[in-house]
């Protein structure tokens, strides 16, 4: 397998009026391709803060990043937009849909940046839909879905362009037990079935099991923990 | 159908609001200003309300764009109805101004306007010399008989324009029938000559009228000799000696009209059914008032149908601008409402605070407007083509009592803008308004 | 365009708050068509028929005739086509408040005002009736006159020559005026100056004409002939004043007072009001909306997209509520017209008014949209997801 993500001492510095507030410094990592990542720490440890880079969110003050051989540490805005469409799918917290659309117009969003017709994207986004077992609530909005059965269209969102990249901030922290199992058991799935590399931020150690290995931060480096 | 019903009922408050309102004398309105401050101040309940609304009109600043919203809408509501109805009244007091009920103006049967008119000289005659027509110390009748033509004349400021300017030529002793025509510059005309005097309005609007220069009229030159100032229509004029207009014009020994001054007003009648029932003659006679009013009425119409439609069109726009912002106001302040209402305020205060500074800002938008328009318009001066097809200068009027429409509209705006969302305050849950946010 | 469904549904994401919006913009917009009515008939100066006509009125007033011996030493210029003449007869029907636009004629004056278009058989009936008249389909219907009635006309200003202020009048036409004849043209009653002159009881009247119509061979000779014309009376007791028909008019409409002015104040105080609120409750929805504005731009929509979208969410808006304000407009100009009973010729609304409106709301919704617009472009993810 191949290195999908390679960071090598990557810092990150925000100015807060005149304070400089060092969030991450010398972050060395690689992801291999395939992978599935759990990133844990206590909050403010940075963790977020190095998802967002690594998703092309935000641009590092130090350091290289390089995502598939690419270096995103160094693209415009602009670039790292439509890299970011072609390349990662994110999954957040609060699932951020939008309220007024389906769920299959939610999931058909990214395919708007496509060059797809109208149909090839309802036919993608349909088959985004199945591959999370939402194919019967298309024509519900957000508000008509439980908050599992948001996040799984969320999840559909992220994965209808095929990206091969997936970001998952706290997919699991605003969902009941069962709930948060289900989308955990989704996600495992994806990543085994389909081949597809997440990197995940959670602080929540069960949730962390899914996963393939865990990475711990603090105080905005990497810390080695006993498992 | 529960919505439906209190949608209809909410109608029908509305228009019996509105209903009400238009009828209100100012007396009431002040009335009610200082029932609801009694109230406010002297029951608990309504101390409630004081609180309350204190603590929405503090946040108002905060809200500063959106607060602006309705007082700028209001503001061009009421500013834009006062103006044209200023405009409006203006025009029509200028007209009712020139005519009085103790002087009569007869013309030529079926007439209507004195440049239709065509009186030959005998006939002008029998009327000056009828009974009912005061007499001077001389014991000549009081009387003018005139002719009314009309002068192209360029606009001050702009050469190329042709404006019918009337030219009146007047007789006999027409500074004692008209003795509000003052000479404010220069002297009178002599009679036999081509000479002028020129009303102070026209000579604001229209170019080349000063004392000492002359004009060409029909072929001729006039000299303007004076500059009159009378208070009203008349002042968009030019005066001369009947005879000379009269040669200038080819109109031989005809008059257009004969303005006698009467005994009395009450001589009118008499004076009107003898000139009716004189075999010889075929004339209309009014007094001046009515002559005059009657000038006005079309286009005085036209511009309060006019400005009041416009003004209820704009009304609509506003009442909506207000209600989206209230809405607004409400939603932000959702958090704040239900914590009231948890501590046990009840609906009432909050409905009326919620009222109350909807229509504060209602008032001040009111007052900006009409504010506004009473400071450039109140005396602007413009001119119209009045009855005889000719201009006639008029100054808007801004009266207290337009001003006082103009209020009464922003309330009124205010107070349905308020209405929808003061209810929806005081109908919030108190348990999701608390929860959300 | 396969953003439309993004646009619209964020539109009316809070159907409340864009409802009431709608209202204000549809209304202010239902004002701009009707006061651009009122503009318009205030300023019928712009018949495109009427380009090759002059006018020829006294120079010192409008009021005053001039010779009917100038019309043949006026068709012997060079340019000049034909010369008609018409006199003002100021008639009224029944009622001092039912007023006729009245005119005695030449018999020329047909062909020259060629957009006054007349059945073959009416034009013939109407050369060889004395007391014919032909009048405007829709002041015929306004008073249901029909072809064959005798309808009498009383003149304010003259009296036949039996004294009697009645004038009977056979209606032997009613034309249709032409496309793009001058707004009211309609409204008009044209007669003989054969009749008029023969029965009036000023005797006078014989020897002048009200005012000349002049037709040109073509219309860039309109200022040479105009002078030549002139020139004609220059000196005498009679002056001239020769103008294009559209100097004329727009000279007319302007002595009735700033029309144009008055609207315009009018409806800039209206649409800066408009912009105010609009504006206002845009930047509302954007302000409520950065999380998902934030979303789209994670997802991978670039800033000049998101820029794109909320621009185009204003000018929808404003074109929303201006089309639907413009078309009850449409609806409402023409009962207005009718219902002032002739008082106020308010045309259709017409190709020109609806492309400015169009033209406005799109400006008007780019304004509006613009700053929250910039807004969202310069949106920062991260501080938008984390609620910053």
């Amino acid at each position: 397998m191949s290195t999908l993500i390679d960071i090598q001492d990557l810092s990150k510095v925000y100015e807060r009026g005149r304070q400089k507030v060092e969030v991450l410094h010398g972050v060395n990592l690689k992801v291999e391709e395939g992978d599935f990542l759990a990133l844990m720490g206590p909050s403010g440890s940075g963790k977020t803060t190095l998802l967002n880079l690594i998703g092309g969110l935000d641009t590092p003050t130090g350091g290289s990043l390089s995502v598939a051989g690419e270096r995103i540490d160094r693209m415009s805005g602009g670039q790292l937009a439509r890299w970011r469409a072609a390349h990662v799918g994110f999954v957040f917290q609060f699932y951020n849909l939008m309220p007024m659309l389906t769920a299959q117009r939610n999931v058909e969003l990214p395919l708007l940046l496509t060059k797809l017709s109208a149909s090839q994207r309802k036919q993608n986004a349909s088959v985004a839909l199945q591959l999370v077992g939402l194919a019967d609530r298309a024509a519900h909005k957000p508000s008509e879905l439980s908050g599992g059965q948001q996040q799984r269209v969320a999840i559909a969102r992220a994965i209808v362009s095929d990206p091969t990249l997936l970001v998952c901030d706290e997919p699991t922290g605003d969902l009941d037990r069962q709930s948060a199992e289900d989308i955990l058991g989704l996600l495992r799935e994806l990543n085994r079935e389909h081949g597809k590399t997440i990197v995940m931020v959670t602080h929540d150690p069960k949730a962390a099991e899914y996963a393939n290995h865990t990475l711990h931060l603090d105080k905005g480096a990497l810390v080695e923990q006993a498992a | 159908m529960k919505s439906f019903g209190t949608g209809l009922l909410m109608l029908l408050v509305v228009a019996a609001f509105l209903a009400l309102w238009i009828a209100l004398p100012w007396q009431g309105v002040v009335l009610l200003a200082v029932l609801l401050a009694l109230w406010m101040t002297l029951t608990r309940r309504g101390r409630q309300t004081w609180q309350v609304t204190r603590v929405g009109l503090s946040t108002v600043w905060q809200r500063l764009g959106s607060s602006s919203v309705v007082v700028v809408g209001i503001a061009g509501v009421v500013g834009v109805l006062v103006a044209m109805l200023a405009m409006s009244e203006g025009f029509a007091e200028t007209l009712r101004a020139t005519g009085n009920d103790h002087t009569a103006i007869v013309l030529r049967g079926g007439s209507q306007a004195e440049l239709n008119s065509v009186l030959d000289r005998d006939s002008a005659n029998v009327v000056i010399q009828a009974p009912g027509v005061k007499k001077g110390a001389d014991g000549k009748p009081i009387a003018s008989s005139e002719l009314v033509v009309v002068a192209n004349l360029p606009r001050k400021g702009d050469p190329n324009s042709d404006s019918n300017v009337p030219i009146r030529g007047v007789s006999g002793d027409v500074w004692a029938l008209r003795d509000q025509v003052k000479i404010v510059e220069g002297r009178k005309f002599n009679p036999g000559l081509r000479e002028l005097i020129v009303g102070k309005g026209a000579k604001a609007q229209f170019e080349g009228l000063d004392v000492g220069k002359s004009l060409r009229l029909a072929g001729q030159d006039w000299t303007i000799v004076g500059t009159f100032a009378s208070g009203d229509a008349l002042e968009s004029e030019l005066w001369g000696d009947t005879q000379s207009v009269a040669s200038a014009y080819r109109r031989g020994s005809s008059v257009a009209s004969v303005t006698v001054l009467l005994d009395s007003p009450q001589a009118f009648d008499a004076f009107k059914a003898n000139l009716a029932a004189d075999p010889r003659l075929k004339v209309d006679a009014t007094t001046t008032r009515e002559y005059f009013s009657k000038q006005s009425e079309g286009l005085t119409k036209v511009l309060r149908i006019v400005g009041i439609t416009v003004g209820i069109i704009m009304a609509i726009g506003a009442v909506f601008g207000a209600l989206n912002t209230m809405f607004a106001a409400i939603q932000a302040r959702a958090r704040e409402i239900a914590t009231l209402r948890a501590i046990g305020f009840r609906g009432v205060p909050v409905v009326v605070s919620v009222m109350l500074e909807t229509m504060l800002l209602a008032l001040l938008g009111g007052l900006i407007g009409a504010g506004i328009v009473w400071i450039i318009f109140n005396g602007y001066s413009a001119s119209t083509l009045g009855a005889n097809f000719s201009q006639v200068v008029f100054r808007f009027h801004v009266s207290g009592a337009l001003l006082w429409t103009g209020i009464k509209w922003a309330l009124a705006i205010g107070f349905i803008g308020g209405l929808f969302p003061a209810l929806r305050a005081a109908r919030l849950p108190v348990t999701t308004a608390l929860r959300e946010l | 365009m396969k953003y439309l469904h993004l646009i619209w549904a964020a539109l009316f994401r809070r159907k409340l708050r864009t409802f009431l919006t709608l209202v204000s913009i549809l209304a202010a917009f239902l004002l701009f068509g009707m006061l651009d009515a009122t503009r318009a008939a205030f300023s019928s100066g712009d018949s495109v028929i009427g380009v090759d006509r002059l006018l020829t009125t006294s120079r010192y007033s409008i009021i005053q005739s001039l010779p009917s011996s100038l019309a043949t030493r006026m068709q012997a210029i060079p340019g000049v086509k034909a010369v008609g003449h018409a006199n003002w007869f100021g008639g009224i029907y029944q009622d001092p408040k039912n007023f006729v636009l009245s005119f005695a004629v030449s018999d020329n004056y047909l062909d020259i005002y060629h957009e006054v278009q007349l059945p073959p058989e009416q034009r013939k009936a109407f050369e060889t009736t004395r007391t014919g008249a032909i009048v405007g389909e829709a002041l015929a219907k306004r008073f249901g006159w029909k072809v064959g009635d005798k309808i009498p006309l009383q003149s304010t200003i003259f009296p036949q020559r039996n004294g009697d202020k009645i004038w009977p009048f056979d209606i032997v036409g009613i034309y249709t005026p032409a496309k793009g004849a001058a707004n009211g043209t309609d409204q008009q009653f044209f007669f003989h100056y054969k009749y008029f002159q023969e029965a009036n009881a000023y005797q006078s009247i014989g020897n002048t004409v009200g005012w000349y119509v002049v037709q040109l061979t073509s219309s860039d000779k309109a200022d040479p002939v105009a002078k030549a014309i002139d020139a004609l009376s220059a000196n005498s007791d009679h002056e001239t004043k020769t103008q294009t028909e559209q100097a004329f008019n727009a000279s007319f409409a302007k002595q009735l007072g700033d029309i144009g002015l008055i609207v315009s104040a009018i409806m800039g105080a209206v649409f800066f009001t408009l912009i105010l609120l609009t504006g206002n409750t845009m930047a509302q929805a954007v302000r409520e909306r950065t999380n998902e504005l934030a979303v789209l731009k994670t997802i991978g929509f670039s800033s000049g997209s998101v820029l794109g979208m909320v621009l185009a969410e204003g000018i929808l808006l404003l074109v929303l509520g201006g089309v639907i304000g413009l078309a009850i407009a449409a609806v409402l100009v023409p009962i207005v017209a009718k219902g002032s009973g002739g008082m106020l010729n308010l045309p259709p609304i017409g190709a020109q008014t609806w492309l400015l409106g169009l033209g406005l709301m799109v400006v008007i919704g780019a304004l509006v949209g613009a700053l929250p617009a910039i807004r969202a472009m310069r949106l920062n993810i991260v501080d938008a997801l984390a609620g910053r």
